[in-house]
C-alpha cells in the first residue's frame, strides 16, 4: 500500500497528498503538481485514502475528510 | 476417440485499446485508467533475480529519465510474488545501486499477463516472454514488441520508437527506416493522382511522388 501502513496510518507519500488537499477540494493533476509525484501514483493514492476514509471524492476531485485532516494534525 | 484440445490464445494487436487492469504492483494497487492522458510502456520479464532480467531492469531505470522527459510511464511485470519483486528491487540497489523507480505488477493469478498476451508456451508455459507494449495517451497499443528469454531488450529502440510516435502524431508525418530525431521525416503518400502531380511541386526532397522527404 503506498499510502496506507499496515498500521492505518498515512505513510510519507500519503501525508503528501493529504496536505495536498488541506486547501480544499482538489483534482489529482493539481495535488501530482504539488507533490510531485507521477499522476498515476497520486490516482491511485487518492483512491486507497478515499478506501481508508481519509478523503472524500467530489466528482473527479478530491477533499480531505475530517480523519484526513486529524491525522495531519490540522 | 481422443478429444482434441485446442487453446486458443488472444493477444491484443497495434490500434486496440490496452486491456483494462487493475493489479498488485510494488507501488500499490494499479489500474490501467491510472495511467491515463500520458504514455506508458508496459513490458514484462521472466523471472525476478535471473540474469537478463536484472540487466534489462538496471537498463530501463537509467533511461527512466530519458522516458518521463517525453511523458512515458514504465510498468513491469512477471508472474512472481510482491514479496519476491520487493526483495529483487532491493537486492538490485544494494548489490549494483540501481534504484528502481517503476512499479512491478505481481501477477501471480496470470490475468494481466493473459490479456496482454505475454505467455507464449511453446517459449514457456510459466514465464512471460519478453514483451513491450507501447501505449499512447487515450490508451491505444501503438507498439507491440516480443523478444525472446534469451534476448534482453534494446532500449535506444525503445526510445527511437517513442521519439518516433510522438513524431508522428504531433506533426502527420511517418518516419523512415533508421530514423533518429532531427532526420528528415517521410509525407504520407498522396491518395489521388491531382494530389500525386501538386506533390512534386511542393518543394519537398522527392524520391518520386510516393516518397518524398521533408525537415521538420
Amino acid at each position: 500500500m503506498p499510502c496506507i501502513s499496515p498500521d492505518g496510518k498515512p505513510t510519507e507519500t500519503g501525508i503528501k497528498m493529504l496536505k495536498a488537499l488541506q486547501g480544499g477540494i482538489g483534482a489529482p493533476e493539481a495535488v501530482a503538481q504539488t507533490t510531485g509525484l507521477p499522476l498515476f501514483r497520486v490516482r491511485s493514492g487518492l483512491r486507497e485514502l478515499a478506501q481508508a476514509g481519509m478523503v472524500e471524492p467530489k466528482n473527479g476531485d478530491y477533499v480531505i475528510a475530517s480523519r484526513g485532516a486529524e491525522l495531519i494534525g490540522e | 476417440m481422443e478429444e482434441s484440445r485446442e487453446q486458443t490464445i488472444s493477444f491484443p494487436r497495434i490500434g486496440d485499446p490496452a486491456p483494462d487492469f487493475e493489479a498488485v504492483t510494488t507501488h500499490g494497487v494499479l489500474r490501467r485508467e491510472d495511467f491515463k492522458g500520458g504514455w506508458l510502456i508496459i513490458f514484462s520479464h521472466p523471472a525476478d533475480f535471473t540474469p537478463v532480467c536484472t540487466t534489462e531492469f538496471i537498463a530501463f531505470t537509467e533511461i527512466y529519465p530519458d522516458l518521463e522527459k517525453r511523458g512515458v510511464q514504465l510498468l513491469g511485470l512477471s508472474v512472481d510474488s510482491i514479496t519476491s519483486h520487493i526483495a529483487w528491487v532491493r537486492n538490485v540497489e544494494d548489490k549494483t545501486g540501481f534504484k528502481i523507480p517503476f512499479p512491478i505488477i505481481a501477477d501471480l493469478s496470470k490475468e494481466v499477463s493473459t490479456a496482454y498476451g505475454m505467455i507464449h508456451p511453446g517459449q514457456s508455459k510459466t514465464e512471460t516472454v519478453r514483451c513491450v507494449f507501447i501505449i499512447d495517451p487515450k490508451q491505444i497499443i501503438r507498439t507491440i514488441l516480443y523478444y525472446p528469454l534469451t534476448t534482453g531488450r534494446n532500449m535506444d529502440e525503445i526510445l527511437r520508437i517513442v521519439d518516433a510516435l510522438q513524431t508522428t502524431d504531433a506533426n502527420a508525418v511517418a518516419t523512415p527506416a533508421n530514423w533518429r530525431p532531427g532526420d528528415m521525416v517521410v509525407i504520407p503518400p498522396p491518395n489521388t493522382q491531382e494530389m500525386a502531380e501538386e506533390r512534386m511541386k511542393q518543394g519537398y526532397e522527392c524520391v518520386d511522388w510516393y516518397l518524398c522527404r521533408k525537415k521538420l
